[in-house]
């Protein structure tokens, strides 16, 4: 009774993963796009701020004055700095995006810090990208506030007392490749497992085979195995080389369980291989199936945390990306990459996939058998 | 070109777009529900951030600064007895920063001397880290200053700085990300529309067809691109129309300007989405060359939420053949700042450009088709 099941079973797979790798414009689809992603996106996805273009308005001519700005050009961000003469300049450098940031020394300025005073500079910021800006500021805070400190050193004056010890845990250089990267292997494993899903049915509609493979002796459920586990295969496949590139191209280390991973990555697939089985079912043509895989894998990735934070969105959409498995996927990732994360903490962000497969696949399995009646 | 059968053709064509609802789907359902999701879903701007306080031993001073924190408005604080509690609860990701007020801070606040504080960051989330040390180094110096003042001592601070924000006061995230995100919905519209209906005319053969009538190849352009364009447009308008009203975002430009620059970026968007569907065979392919080719680097390489300049340098160099990114770059000045010249000429003289060669690639590319 089990032994012709799993023949039955194993002889699908291996016709649906011939079917995928043979057909030249899905091994296309399969290989290319996910390489230019882990690409560009890793490299191309920072929010850090490595150049600030940052102009100089110094009316003053004191040995104070240069001294200031000589910390600002030994810091690496400040290379570009350029100097401008006029508040004019100042503010057409600004307009015309040439720099995000304008610091303006008074006439004062070394006479004021010599002679024991206060000077106020100012500073003017390019809110057209305040995220970048804000970051600039704070570099330039860091080296006002180590020149202050000496300053009060000098005079022989208690400064601000206090002292702030800031650490960063688990990315310590806050390196964004760090973060991108792992959160990588679920969003690139995501779309090829979607795809894959969602073309296969459809294309045997199109081609008129799925009525064939429906007189055969195999029985829906085993179908639906038959389907669910080449795409499971290949978005473990995928997901097992940008883990290696990550591990060998981009030197990211890897603290937790290398077995977690994997089963953590199994069930996500599941998750998301049930959703591609509803679009499956739903399009008739494999155009409807694409476009239908673009309207979900945009929103989720969207609201998955992966390039904005979950915190940062209104209350009743947090709520509602619990139901996402790619937020779950991407809490997994960043903890087993970087902080080493335990199982207990693990299983909360599994189980909310788990009770989604359970929903999904069913439900598709359900939508087929209504479909075909 | 012959002015009638020009308008057979637009005739003809917006019969078609008239007739099949996806194209209609794709330049007016498409833009609406991207700009909803991204302007409620996508936001830089940390507020509330989740951190846990651990005093290890309460003194009037810890006190005065665990309320300068709650008073914050970019954290939410959770107090919370050991140390070994909060540090488990940055692992778990429910707080994403740690501040440890340790035993040592009462003496010191006693004495009146230098008191110390440890903050932890989860570097998870590398840019919200940094921006919340920013705030701290904030919440903490107005502390000091505040404490200072009451007993009685004046600071010695050599050089205050003081920070305006031009364009966007508010420093808020969605008054960028809205006119970078109607530049990305125009790539996706102008490019993936023209793209996946003219493959389809290839691959069903009708394109050979009409270039077997006495029409020229230039006309058939034509007529492709005015009833697409008119359509685009009025994606475009609707995006600016929802991030003005639903977003509130600030609109100090012309609308005259914003109109042309837009005709401007759209008709090089179109030309990309034709010269693909010409190279393409087949519907498929065009849509993956799409995506890839005009919504990916109009995402990733347009200055939308990424700064190309903080890339590698190869990403930088190909970032500057993205049309998008000179459109982005006028959009934010155009809403933000109003009608800069300095800004938008430079970047207009890039879009016209890159239209030009779009258009006469696609021009080569489909009559080289017909030997």
């Amino acid at each position: 009774m089990f032994g012709p099941t799993l023949g039955r079973i194993l002889a699908l797979v291996i016709k649906e993963t011939l079917a995928v790798w043979r057909d030249k414009k899905s091994r296309f689809v399969l290989i290319v796009p996910p390489l230019i992603q882990l690409a560009v996106f890793s490299y191309a996805a920072t929010y850090d701020v490595t150049h600030v273009g940052m102009v100089v308005l110094n009316e003053d001519t004191g040995a104070q004055s240069r001294e200031l700005m000589a910390r600002f050009q030994s810091s690496p961000p400040f290379a570009d700095l350029r100097y401008v003469e006029t508040e004019a300049a100042m503010g057409r450098a600004i307009d015309s995006r040439a720099a995000m940031l304008a610091l303006r020394l008074p006439q004062d300025f070394s006479r004021q810090v010599a002679g024991g005073g206060q000077a106020m500079v100012e500073l003017l910021l390019d809110g057209r990208r305040s995220n970048s800006a804000q970051l600039a500021m704070s570099y330039t805070t860091t080296i006002i506030s180590g020149f202050n400190r000496d300053v009060a050193a000098a005079r022989g004056a208690v400064t601000l007392p206090g002292a702030l010890v800031m650490r960063v845990w688990f990315n310590p250089h806050l390196d964004s490749l760090w973060v991108v990267v792992p959160g990588l292997v679920g969003v690139l494993t995501q779309v090829v497992a979607l795809v894959v899903t969602a073309l296969s049915v459809a294309r045997e509609r199109e081609l008129g085979t799925f009525e064939q493979l429906l007189v055969t002796p195999l029985r829906p459920w085993e179908i639906l195995v038959g389907k669910t586990l080449p795409a499971l295969l290949i978005g473990l496949f995928e997901g097992s080389i940008i883990l290696a590139a990550a591990q060998v191209w981009f030197g990211i280390p890897f603290t937790g369980s290398i077995t977690l991973l994997y089963a953590a990555l199994s069930v996500f697939l599941l998750s998301i291989i049930g959703v591609g089985l509803f679009i499956s079912a739903l399009s008739a043509t494999q155009q409807q199936a694409i476009l239908g895989a673009f309207f979900f894998v945009v929103p989720a990735i969207t609201l998955s945390g992966f390039a904005t934070p979950i915190e940062n969105m209104p209350d009743w959409l947090q709520l509602a990306t619990e139901a996402n498995p790619i937020r779950h996927i991407l809490t997994l990732m960043h903890g087993l990459f970087l902080k080493d994360l335990p199982l207990a903490e693990a299983w909360r962000s599994i189980w909310p996939m788990l009770v989604i497969a359970a929903i999904t696949l069913p439900g598709a399995a359900w939508l087929f058998r209504r479909r075909l009646s | 070109m012959n002015g009638r059968r020009v308008f057979a053709l637009v005739r003809k064509e917006t019969l078609q777009i008239m007739r099949d609802p996806s194209s209609i789907v794709i330049a007016l359902v498409l833009p609406v529900v991207l700009l909803l999701l991204f302007g409620y879903g996508v936001s830089l701007d940390a507020k509330d951030v989740r951190l846990a306080m651990v005093v290890e031993n309460p003194v009037p001073a810890s006190t005065s600064l665990v309320a300068a924190f709650a008073n914050s408005p970019y954290f939410k604080v959770t107090e919370v007895r050991h140390r070994a509690e909060a540090e488990a609860g940055m692992v778990a990701g429910q707080f994403k920063g740690v501040v440890v007020v340790p035993a040592e801070f009462a003496r010191a606040a006693e004495r009146g001397a230098d008191a110390p504080l440890q903050v932890l960051l989860d570097g998870t989330d590398a840019n919200t880290a940094r921006l919340v040390k920013g705030y701290v180094d904030g919440v903490w110096g107005k502390w000091l200053a505040h404490e200072a003042a009451q007993h009685g001592r004046k600071p010695e601070v050599a050089v205050a700085a003081e920070a305006r924000v031009w364009f966007n006061p508010q420093v808020l995230s969605r008054n960028f990300l809205v006119p970078g995100l109607i530049a990305i919905n125009m790539t996706l519209i102008g490019t993936l529309l023209t793209a996946l209906v003219v493959a389809r005319e290839w691959e069903r053969g009708t394109m050979e067809a009409m270039i077997a009538t006495p029409v020229s190849v230039a006309e058939i352009l034509v007529g492709k691109l005015v009833p697409y364009f008119v359509l685009g447009m009025g994606g475009m308008a609707l995006s600016v129309i929802l991030g003005l009203v639903l977003f509130q975002v600030p609109l100090r430009g012309s609308v005259w300007v914003l109109g042309a620059v837009s005709a401007l970026f759209l008709v090089g968007a179109l030309a990309q989405g034709l010269l693909i569907s010409t190279l393409a065979k087949n519907q498929f392919v065009a849509g993956q060359i799409a995506i890839v080719s005009a919504f990916l680097p109009a995402f990733m390489l347009s200055g939308f939420v990424f700064e190309p300049s903080s890339a590698p340098a190869w990403i930088e160099v190909l970032s500057h053949v993205v049309a998008a990114r000179y459109f982005v770059t006028i959009l934010q000045t155009l809403f933000l700042a109003g009608d800069l010249g300095s800004v938008i000429w430079p970047n207009c003289a890039a879009l016209v450009i890159i239209a030009a060669i779009l258009l006469a690639a696609t021009l080569r590319r489909t009559r080289k088709r017909l030997e």
